[in-house]
């Protein structure tokens, strides 16, 4: 188990990360969602010991490792770029941990041989890297990292600079791939759909700070404050002062709402339904869904429908909000739960 | 049958003529004259292979020739390594860059006649600062052959260091930090990450920088001039000032251009052979 107590990193007098407090436990795969600029890096950095915490400690199994350098740490690092050793073929790149480790050449080709089954490499060991197409350089990247077998694993942003469909069909193996090697596997993503599809256990952070960290499935249906709502929706949260609400009584104690896309509706589903008008500003159509970007109440709101529809801009347009679909934060931002239930 | 389009000649035309007038047409100029004996009233004769069996007959030719190559080889082996070196301690940031980037600059800004004349004055007994000072301890400079190879050296490395170092450097600040990164997890040493690394990443500008440094130190005229005026340094630059025959001159620039244009392509075969940055072995594709 992975676990930061009070951890901040200040560099020449701005704060990178404030106040960190995190357990990462080994087996799940843990994923830092943010934008960027939100300090993923800078702690991903932390935990592998590249950098030292201007403040606050990182325990590692119990153990306190905060100053304990890079090397001496049993840390396997994935980059968004592709880092591999240019030099040397695809099957010497994946040994090259074991190699440094003195392990004996009968278990690393037995080592290779899995890791390259598993993604897919066998074809490609006797290959140098840049040969290889993007997809398959991160490939070798991970592998080298699976035969490390180290108790951290750090993947930063991995997928990000490979194309759509490579994304795809990496981003579903990756959880089976580190599944048995029960590390901590931390995984830095900008995209909130990333952390729903890896599942997992998901941290939120924003300008160095962590807004909410737990399951991932809970964070994003109860999110701990405005800002960890904002970062976990995509597109974006639409929100609206309670007083500018259709039934504000109902949403007694909050001051700001807010509702994701696609609960906006364009057909009532129950009677209690909240009923907005708002002006049509801008389609945007995704092959089977429809982006209608609103003005209500002076709000800028985006309506997620599925289908093709065609509005004008201009055109008023009356949408449909369920009561339990909106979510109620207070005047510090926080999310008021507990009396919605109460009610 | 697509049909076939004559205008793409038009288009290439341009090329065409700026190749034809800077290097197609001079070169068979000389070609050209290294077959015929020139009058001296401008009458020309066909005299076949003649010149240039009389130039690789000619024992002073080979010589000079064996000297180019020994100081082409020295220039290398200085400067590449030394270029590499400095590459590898140039700050990375700040300030330190744009100083460094300057100061490396103004060598190769320098005409190379003007710096065959620096080094003149430089290694003069009466006046030169490194003359004097060899003098001063006992040594008499511009005695001999080696002084004038030992001040052309020193001058070469002086003059063409900073354009290996700013090559090297380019390769260098283009490797992502992640590697480093990378390397510091493994636990890489400094020499790893320099020979599994750094040295990889900058395979290819190295390449080019060996052979424009190996045809430039290899063609080497000017700056001997300048230096020694009188000296032997390189037999083909004096003999070219003294000898009079437009024919011999010419097949021994075309020897020259020959022996070039050979050593640069076994280079480049040899050096890019080994290259994993090579984009030309995807055309193996599946049969690896």
């Amino acid at each position: 188990m992975l676990e930061l107590r009070d951890v901040s990193r200040r560099v020449s007098g701005v704060n990178h990360l404030t106040d960190i407090s995190l357990r990462l436990e080994r087996g799940a795969l843990n994923v830092l969602m943010g934008p960027t600029r939100a300090g993923k890096t800078s702690l991903i950095r932390l935990m592998a010991g590249l950098d030292r915490p201007s403040a606050g400690s990182i325990l590692f199994d119990g153990q306190d490792v905060t100053g304990k350098p890079v090397s001496k740490r049993n840390v396997a690092m994935v980059y968004q770029q592709f880092v591999n050793y240019p030099g040397w073929t695809v099957r010497e790149n994946i040994a090259s941990p074991l190699k440094v480790r003195g392990v004996d050449a009968a278990e690393i080709e037995r080592e290779v041989k899995r890791a390259a089954d598993l993604l897919r490499l066998r074809e490609l060991l006797d290959r140098k890297p840049l040969e290889l197409s993007g997809g398959q350089q991160q490939r070798v990247a991970i592998a080298r990292a699976i035969v490390k077998k180290a108790g951290l694993v750090l993947l930063d942003e991995p997928l990000a600079n490979l194309d759509y469909k490579l994304r795809e069909d990496l981003r579903a193996e990756l959880p089976r791939l580190f599944a048995d090697s029960a590390a901590v596997v931390v995984y830095a993503t900008t995209e909130p759909a990333e952390a729903l599809l890896l599942d997992g256990v998901t941290v939120a952070m924003h300008e160095g700070r962590v807004t909410q960290a737990g399951p991932t499935q809970s964070v994003y249906r109860q999110p701990r404050d405005l800002t960890t709502a904002r970062l976990f929706s995509d597109p974006p949260l639409n929100t609206l002062p309670v007083s500018e609400a259709a039934n504000p009584a109902r949403f007694a104690g909050a001051v700001t709402l807010g509702v994701r896309p696609h609960h906006v509706r364009l057909q009532p589903r129950s009677a209690a339904s909240d009923i907005y008008v708002g002006q049509v500003e801008s389609i945007e159509i995704n092959g089977s869904e429809s982006f209608v970007r609103l003005s209500v109440k002076g709000q800028h709101w985006v309506m997620l429908a599925r289908g093709i529809h065609l509005f004008a801009p201009g055109t008023s347009l009356t949408v449909y909000v369920e009561p339990d679909d909106v979510m109620r934060f207070d005047a510090a931002g926080a999310a008021i739960y507990a009396r919605r239930e109460a009610a | 049958m697509k049909p076939v389009n004559q205008k793409a000649w038009f288009l290439v035309t341009p090329v065409l003529v700026l190749v034809a007038l800077s290097a197609v047409i001079p070169l068979m100029t000389v070609v050209n004259y290294s077959v015929q004996y020139v009058g001296s009233t401008g009458r020309f004769a066909w005299v076949g292979d003649e010149w240039y069996r009389e130039v690789l007959h000619n024992e002073k030719f080979w010589n000079a020739l064996w000297r180019n190559l020994v100081f082409s080889g020295i220039i290398l082996a200085i400067q590449i390594p030394l270029g590499v070196f400095i590459a590898l301690n140039m700050p990375r940031k700040g300030w330190g860059v744009p100083a460094c980037l300057v100061l490396m600059s103004l060598p190769l800004l320098v005409p190379w006649y003007v710096v065959g004349m620096i080094w003149q004055m430089f290694g003069r007994v009466d006046i030169g600062l490194m003359g004097v000072m060899l003098r001063d301890f006992g040594y008499n400079y511009e005695g001999d052959p080696m002084d004038a190879w030992f001040t052309l050296i020193l001058m070469d490395v002086w003059h063409w260091t900073s354009l290996v170092a700013l090559l090297a450097y380019a390769g260098l600040v283009s490797i992502p930090d992640a590697y480093y990164q990378a390397a510091r997890i493994d636990g890489a040493s400094k020499w790893s990450v320099f020979r599994h690394i750094q040295l990889p990443r900058m395979a290819r500008v190295l390449t080019i920088a060996i052979l424009l440094r190996f045809m430039d130190s290899f063609m080497i005229f000017t700056e001997p001039f300048a230096v020694i005026a009188g000296g032997d340094p390189v037999f083909l630059s004096t003999e070219l000032k003294q000898t009079v025959e437009l024919g011999q001159k010419a097949a021994m620039s075309i020897i020259y251009f020959l022996i070039i244009l050979a050593l640069s392509w076994v280079f480049y075969a040899v050096m890019t052979r080994n290259d994993g940055e090579g984009g030309r072995k995807n055309v193996r594709g599946g049969e690896a």
